[in-house]
């Protein structure tokens, strides 16, 4: 009979425990698990790429339902443990729920400390712990707005760089002189300070909250000092506090956390504690690595092993894209203490070692932090450095005659039991055996199989050494990328071939090609479809079943399988014809949203599939044609009112736009192409974060090019000044046509100018007049092909079949 | 309309949905039933299968995916789902629910059980 297992809490090092647990003894247990909140385990220490928008919570889950279900795990989310009657051996949750338990582990975790000065329960005010946190705080981010950060520890740091991402202004609010003052050391944190504002977050030092200001909701907060700071969000990330309340009710020993011995046994021996509620001899902890380290000894002593946690000594990195930051440690300075400290102002990095007695005992490296692993190494293992001492703080690859440039040679010289991947506590030996005896080559499959690199990722490039070093030129992280799982043959290679060995349709492409599928993928087959409509726009048949969704129904998805429908507006310019046609669509076929995009044009959201080809033969009628706003092409010329209208405008920006759309529009390109044109240098077009803009000035046209302003934010090269309209379309056109030949499927104007210099277009674009006129003319004969409108084709009956269903059935007539 | 009854199961019923060249090769259409929208797709090879039009993910329309082999990719996140098992590809977890399905020199029948409420 299975003993009963109970679990209070449902975090990471209860969720690793169970891992190891049924790895070694499944069937021992039968596991009950209680969790406050309503959800699986996903990996909190990714909450922070969550709010900054970089990751989804779909990509943090940990265990999914399935793997609950797999062992049999009774799961009650959303049940928050009220008491434990330890003489019943049985716990009790709030919505009623009994369960009795052999074995009983607490794994409560923390609660956010909430500072208790006048107005900390307005609305608004938010701790920053859980993903309800981080859901209200993007509720409110969305409104934009102010934010203040109560804290400039490692949280409130990275939730101030996340709301900024949002699109919020942001201040940190810190009590002490310098931020992070606990991991670093004041120069460190002057530099990340300087970092974080350059990102325009305003940081506050010194700065004591008196209180928080609004009537019902936040409005404001005021500092001892007088001054205000209006806010329409406070995140409070001053600190944790174990989650210790339900151990104390049962009695059990506690002091900050709940007490436990070297075992993770609390003062009652059925019940054990584990995670950032439990106190270790003195010690709390927050970070991940020291919790999964004394999960892994709870799996062992309930399943009957010995094993002991001695406490860990902890190494932290902040999680704020571009910004490298390692400390471990102790780095205060004291006597019989001596420091090596390295600094380069140019390229703004700064190291500093703390020794004592030829002993690393701190380390603080900001900028540069590829010898933060190996420094922590010996940090833990108190290596002796005497030797070392004169070149220490040049890193690993100058110890042994400063020959080595070899990036690997760090990580070749480091002992099999040194960790690599912190979080998950992964050694560099168990990598490299997995990958011998597994047969790994990938760096997913090693991610897989080691769980190395897994949770935050800041160890993948130590992780891609350590296979480079195991699997040797098997091995290049540097080599091309194939397009996809189904060849080897990177994006380049595959348009070259193409060409070179004039394979017209996508199987002769797989066929020659030798691709490693019968019939490719989502990812491969829209790359060659590309490939071929841009190089035979003549001869190659497009082939739809190769195309997204929304090439091939000519409307964008939503997320609930309707669709947007946004037609041409030529510059943005339209009529009240134009708006009384869109109005009676919208009405006929009650269209539940119309929105103004971001590119002068109108889209019509929540039109039903089967609706469509009636709502394009509607606006067919008032003259409207797609306005692609779907497709990977061309989609709108953004202008400004130009000489007509306004009395700086120095060119006609409106019919210079309309004359490049009408003349551009119907083209497949690599990724999207949107255009800006203004008619002066105050640029109300915005053209110079566009993928190509013009500014009109008094002596002609200046060309732009490579701008971004989406996931990346660019602003635009300047290809050069052209004198007349025609010049500017001549050169606009044939560096559309140069991008379309030589570009990557999905790569923006920006990352492709970036991979093959801005030089490069210039040469062939500005100064080439005989290769401009080439990619010109290349470009005009593919318009003839593409400039069909694809919406009045569909909406006289072509690919009827994607707009209807097959069949109908209704079971009381099919089943007479 | 021609109905054949499996044997094996009282319960299902074969509905006629039309014929196989109704359907785009690497394609699919959708067939609304009372017990929800089903995609009957067609590889490059002229097999057929039949599976709920709705991802376990976030409800994408799998019947306007990629079709690659027998897999079908979800227009919203990507998913990858097997035609004739139902179960997501790769790292993904989750299962899509599939339908017997007959082709008799082209023209298809989907199974259905009539008793199931929706």
């Amino acid at each position: 009979m299975a003993k009963k297992l109970v679990i209070v809490g449902n975090g990471m090092a209860p969720g690793r425990m169970l891992e190891e647990l049924f790895e070694t003894a499944p069937g021992l247990y039968e596991v009950t698990i209680f969790n406050a909140e309503p959800r699986v385990n996903y990996d909190r220490i990714m909450l922070s790429p969550v709010l900054s928008g970089e990751k989804a919570y779909e990509d943090i889950v940990i265990h999914t339902e399935d793997w609950y279900a797999e062992r049999g795990i009774t799961l009650h989310k959303g049940a928050k443990v009220t008491g434990i009657d330890r003489a019943a051996k049985t716990v009790t949750a709030a919505n009623g729920i009994t369960a009795p338990y052999d074995v009983l582990v607490i794994a409560t975790g923390s609660s956010p400390i909430i500072l208790p000065v006048p107005g900390h329960q307005l609305n608004g005010v938010l701790p920053y712990r859980d993903l309800d946190d981080v859901e209200q705080m993007l509720a409110i981010a969305e409104g934009r707005g102010h934010a203040v950060v109560i804290g400039g520890g490692l949280l409130g740091l990275e939730a101030a760089y996340g709301l900024k991402r949002q699109g919020m202004s942001v201040t940190v609010l810190h009590l002490m002189p310098t931020i992070m003052e606990r991991q670093l050391d004041p120069a460190a944190a002057y530099l990340l300070e300087k970092a974080l504002t350059e990102r325009g977050i305003e940081i506050i030092t010194k700065a004591n909250t008196r209180r928080i200001l609004g009537t019902e909701k936040v409005e404001g907060v005021e500092l001892e000092d007088g001054r205000t700071i209006v806010a329409d969000m406070v995140v409070m990330a001053v600190g944790i506090r174990p989650a210790a309340a339900l151990a104390k009710e049962a009695g059990l020993t506690v002091n900050r956390g709940i007490v436990v011995d070297d075992g993770m046994a609390t003062s009652d021996p059925a019940i054990f504690a584990l995670g950032e509620c439990a106190e270790h001899r003195g010690q709390c902890y927050g970070l991940v690595a020291p919790l999964y380290e004394s999960a892994r000894v709870l799996a062992e002593r309930l399943t009957g092993g010995a094993a002991e946690y001695l406490g860990s000594v902890t190494n932290t990195k902040l999680k704020v894209t571009g910004v490298n930051l390692f400390s471990a440690g102790d780095f205060a300075e004291g006597e019989g203490r001596e420091e090596i400290v390295l600094r380069d102002a140019a390229r703004g990095t700064y190291k500093r070692l703390v020794l004592k007695e030829n002993r690393i005992i701190g380390a603080v490296l900001y900028g540069e932090v590829a010898d933060g692993p190996w420094y922590f190494d010996m940090l833990k293992r108190g290596t002796d450095v005497a030797e070392l001492r004169e070149t220490l703080i040049f890193g690993q690859a100058y110890q042994g005659g400063g020959a080595t440039l070899d990036p690997r040679a760090a990580v070749a010289n480091l002992p099999d039991d040194a960790e690599i991947c912190g979080c998950n506590g992964v050694c560099k030996g168990k990598i490299a055996a997995t990958i011998t005896a597994k047969g790994l080559t990938t760096l997913d499959e090693v991610r897989a199989h080691t769980k190395a690199s897994a949770s935050c990722g800041n160890c993948t490039g130590l992780v891609e050494q350590v296979m480079s070093l195991t699997l040797g030129d098997k091995y290049n992280p540097t080599a091309v990328t194939p397009v996809c799982g189904c060849t080897h043959l990177g994006h380049d290679e595959v348009r070259l071939l193409i060409k070179a060995k004039g394979l017209k349709t996508i199987p002769a492409v797989m066929q020659e090609l030798e691709w490693k599928t019968s019939c490719g993928c989502a990812k491969c087959r829209p790359a060659l479809n590309y490939y071929l409509v841009c190089d035979y726009p003549d001869e190659y048949a497009d082939d739809y079943q190769s195309r997204f969704v929304n090439e091939r129904l000519h409307a964008n998805i939503q997320k609930d399988g309707t669709y947007s429908v946004v037609p041409r507006m030529w510059g943005g310019v339209t009529s009240s014809d134009e708006l009384r046609a869109i109005a009676d669509v919208v009405d006929k076929f009650a269209i539940p949203m119309v929105k103004v995009t971001g590119g002068q044009r109108i889209d019509m959201l929540g039109a039903k599939k089967e609706d469509l080809p009636a709502v394009w033969s509607d606006l067919g009628k008032a003259g409207f044609v797609s306005g692609q706003a779907y497709a990977k092409g061309l989609r709108t010329v953004k202008t400004c009112v130009g000489s007509d209208w306004c009395r700086f405008g120095t060119q006609d920006s409106t019919g210079l736009g309309i004359r490049l759309e009408k003349f551009m529009w119907g083209s497949w390109t690599p990724a999207k192409v949107k255009l800006g044109v203004s008619g002066c240098p105050r640029n109300c077009a915005e053209a110079t974060c566009k993928d190509i803009g013009i500014i009109c000035v008094d002596s002609g046209y200046e060309i732009h090019f490579a701008g971004a302003a989406g996931l990346d934010i660019k602003g635009t090269e300047i290809l050069g000044t052209v004198k007349t309209e025609d010049e500017a379309l001549e050169h606009v056109v044939a560096l559309t046509q140069m991008y379309r030949e030589q570009a990557r499927y999905l790569e923006r104007i920006y990352k492709w100018v970036k991979r093959i210099g801005v030089e490069q277009v210039r040469l062939q674009i500005m100064d080439d007049a005989e290769k401009r006129s080439g990619f010109f003319e290349r470009f005009v004969f593919s318009q003839q092909f593409a400039q069909v409108d694809p919406w009045s084709e569909r909406a006289s009956g072509k690919d009827k079949h994607e707009f209807k269903p097959m069949a109908v059935i209704d079971f009381p007539q099919a089943a007479e | 309309m021609s109905r054949l009854v499996d044997p094996a199961s009282l319960t299902a019923g074969y509905f006629a949905i039309g014929h196989i060249d109704d359907i785009p090769r690497r394609g699919a259409r959708c067939v609304q039933t009372p017990q929800g929208r089903i995609a009957v797709f067609r590889t490059m090879d002229d097999e057929v299968f039949a599976v709920e039009d709705q991802c376990p993910h976030k409800g994408g329309p799998l019947s306007v995916g990629i079709v690659h082999g027998a897999a079908v990719t979800c227009p919203l996140h990507n998913w990858v789902f097997s035609l004739e098992t139902g179960k997501a590809q790769g790292a993904d977890e989750g299962a899509i629910k599939t339908y017997p399905i007959r082709n008799e020199d082209g023209a298809l029948f989907l199974a259905l059980d009539v008793f199931a409420a929706k």
